[in-house]
Order: structure tokens, then C-alpha cells, then sequence
């Protein structure tokens, strides 16, 4: 992101940026940056909290004030734990645990995502918004898709003119903010890296991910492969399959 | 707490190995632009998080996302959604508020207190996956459209 602000700046445009990672930032010494000690996705520290986003908001903007630069300014803030291991070491209070066999994933999937509606429901009413509507089908139907291209990666799109690789993506997130936006409204919610690991570690849905990702690395489109091998799975739960540009 | 140390072995090996292609960026010089003080500044927010209005088209594959997305001023952030290549960054936090990501109801408040000048009439978004030096064009494009929206800052926000 650096490299738009020096961009920009060349232009005739003064920046000043948030920066996650403060060694890419130091690489590229854009003009103005604060280096943020927050996780990867959250630039301004803290959802549903104003004044502190405020405070980030702040810091990033005064640097434009400053007389000469680059500058590369620490906050130092820190936001509240994201991970309650981190805060109390106790982890994932709510299991579904995993479907006890393979032939029953495709059925738990489906037991999952009913399962939640009533806590998807509920989230979606409380913030007055969801996130799940990249793909445009129903948490069921992207769950069906999903089973159906883990049994056969030449399944088609579920759409004319949307390539299968943009299809798979654009279901995955949907299905998988829907689980987090519903698990988020349970009593006792988790924060967020418990709610990641929960997905990964103990729903169906996340062992169909990983299952997922195998068929997709045998298809024979190389953007389908692409995405199995680097877009599916966080780096945080399995490495990437070498030998795919 | 994105701390390099803080991360698994293959989050932080990724992260090392794109500072091996920052040289290749093809970034010259130390730009500097002076301006005046915060209150009289004209500001817009571009943004790397591939977030769009949910009417809007997602983002095609990496290798072919430089492009760019429209975020009209007086857009509600409820209306933004994130397709975003990456699996390898919270998404929660924008789930929850959106201005965890993309600050436009904070930056309202502040131009509403005199703090900023005002805020522009578009805000631009890209997906940070794509291809780095393939977005020096859209950046010089995006350049000449926020001058255009006589914007003197740009608050630049990563996921």
C-alpha cells in the first residue's frame, strides 16, 4: 500500500497512511505512515468503538502536519486482546465438532448452516447488516455447491457468465462470514481469532474448506487451482501446496 | 498485534517474502507534497481492502484485479461489502463495524467538527492482492479524478 502513497504523492497529492506491517512499511519509506499494532484486517483497531478508531484516525492525519518526512510514526496503543486464549487461556467455548465421517459432510454442512440460521438471524437484525452477499444464493445453496465440487471439481458454475474460480471464491466468504456473523451472536461471543479457530478447527464447514481446497487442486482450470491452492485456506491453518504459481 | 513474531511460521515467511518485491516496484525518489493545516485540508480514503458497495461487482481473480472501485461520499456504511482475494486477515471486525476498515463515519465526524475541511465526493477502493506494480496506472488515474474532486489528502487504509 505504500507504493500508492508515493504515487499518489508524485502526483501532487499528500498522504498519510495506516500501516499493519511495519517492515513493508519501513521498505518502502512512503511520506507519512503510523504503524498500527492491530491484526491483519482491522486498520483502525476496534469495531464498535469510536473513540478509539477516532484516536487511530487522529494520529494517521496529523502526520500531515509534519514539516518533512518520510515519516514512520509508532502507535502506541495497543487494542484489546483478540483472543481470549491471549486474555484467560480458555478457547472455543461452542463445538458442533467434526462430522465423524466423510460420507456425512455433505449432511453436516447442511445440519450446520440450519443450525445457525436462528443466530445468523438474530446478528444480522442486531447490526442491521450482513456481509454475506457476495455470491447471491442462500447459505444452504452455497453449502450444496460446495459438497457438490468437492464430489466432482468440474461442476459448473452456479451462474452463466461468472467463472467457476470467482463462483467458489464468492461462496466460501459468504458461507464463511455467515458462520462468523452467527457465531458472533451467541451468548459468550468469541473474539475474533477464537471464532477463526473454531471455523477451522471444529465445524464441517471447515473440514469441507480443506477438503475443497484438494479438489480444486485436480481441476483442470488454472485459476480454479490458484484459488485451492492460495485463497482458500489461511496460511494460519495449513501451508500452501507448493508447485502452484 | 501484527507483530511478525507474533505470527505462525507461514504467515510470516509470506509477509518476508514480499519484501523481496518491493525493489521491483519501480518506486523513484522521496515524493514529498506540503499543504496546508489539517482543517483546511480536502480529504478522501483509498483504500487496499477490496470492499465495494454490495451492488457492485467483486473482484475478479489477483493477476487480473488492478482495478478499482467507486465509493460515492454519501455512500452508508452498511452498504459495504469485502471480496477480498485473501483468506489471511480478520474479517470479523469488519463484519462487525465497517469502520474498522474504512473509516467514513469517523472522518464525517471530524469534517463536521472543523477538524478536517471536508471530505471528498468519492473514495476509491482496490484489493491489495493485485499485483503491485499493475496498480501504478490506476493510482496515476485515481490521481487525476481525486484532483478533479479538489482533494489536497488521501488517508491511505490496508486490511
Amino acid at each position: 500500500m505504500g507504493a500508492l502513497g508515493q504515487w499518489l504523492e508524485q502526483e501532487g497529492i499528500a498522504t498519510t497512511q495506516i500501516s499493519l506491517v511495519r517492515e513493508h512499511t519501513a521498505s518502502i519509506q512512503p511520506p507519512r505512515a503510523l504503524w498500527v499494532p492491530f491484526i491483519l484486517g482491522r486498520p483502525l483497531g476496534v469495531p464498535g468503538d469510536a473513540a478509539f478508531q477516532r484516536r487511530v484516525l487522529l494520529a494517521a492525519l496529523r502526520l500531515l502536519e509534519a514539516a518533512s518526512g518520510p515519516v514512520l510514526e509508532d502507535y502506541p496503543e495497543d487494542a484489546p486482546s483478540t483472543s481470549s486464549v491471549e486474555a484467560d487461556g480458555f478457547a472455543c467455548p461452542v463445538s458442533f465438532g467434526r462430522p465423524v465421517t466423510e460420507d456425512g459432510l455433505s449432511g453436516a454442512l447442511q445440519r450446520e448452516v440450519a443450525e445457525l440460521a436462528p443466530w445468523y438471524d438474530v446478528a444480522r437484525s442486531r447490526r442491521r447488516r450482513t456481509t454475506v452477499s457476495l455470491s447471491g444464493l442462500a447459505p444452504a445453496a452455497a453449502a450444496k455447491f460446495i459438497a457438490d465440487f468437492i464430489s466432482d471439481s468440474a461442476t459448473p458454475s452456479f451462474r452463466e457468465g461468472l467463472d467457476v474460480a470467482l463462483a467458489l471464491r464468492l461462496v466460501t466468504q459468504d458461507l464463511k462470514a455467515y458462520y462468523l456473523e452467527a457465531v458472533a451472536a451467541q451468548p459468550g461471543a468469541q473474539v475474533a481469532l477464537d471464532a477463526s479457530r473454531w471455523f477451522w478447527n471444529d465445524t464441517a464447514a471447515g473440514k469441507a474448506y480443506l477438503d475443497l481446497r484438494e479438489s480444486c487442486l485436480r481441476s483442470s482450470d488454472d485459476a480454479v487451482r490458484r484459488f485451492g491452492a492460495r485463497s482458500l485456506i489461511p496460511l494460519a491453518v495449513a501451508p500452501r501446496p507448493s508447485g502452484i504459481a | 498485534m501484527t507483530r511478525l513474531a507474533d505470527l505462525g511460521q507461514w504467515e510470516r515467511e509470506l509477509l518476508l517474502d514480499m519484501l523481496e518485491e518491493i525493489p521491483g516496484f519501480g518506486l523513484h525518489g522521496r515524493p514529498w507534497v506540503a499543504g496546508p493545516s489539517l482543517r483546511q485540508r480536502r480529504v478522501a480514503i483509498v483504500t487496499t481492502s477490496g470492499i465495494h458497495r454490495a451492488s457492485d461487482a467483486p473482484y475478479a481473480d489477483g493477476a487480473a484485479a488492478n482495478d478499482y472501485r467507486v465509493i460515492p461520499g454519501d455512500v452508508s456504511a452498511d452498504e459495504l461489502v469485502m471480496s477480498h482475494l485473501s483468506s489471511n486477515f480478520d474479517r470479523t471486525g469488519f463484519q462487525q463495524d465497517t469502520n474498522v476498515v474504512f473509516p467514513i463515519d469517523r472522518m464525517r465526524e471530524l469534517a463536521a467538527e472543523g477538524i478536517i475541511g471536508s471530505l471528498a465526493d468519492f473514495h476509491y477502493a482496490v484489493m491489495g492482492a493485485a499485483r503491485v506494480p499493475g496498480l501504478e496506472p490506476t493510482a496515476r488515474r485515481m490521481a487525476g479524478m481525486l484532483k478533479r474532486d479538489a482533494v489536497d489528502a488521501v488517508l491511505l487504509t490496508p486490511v
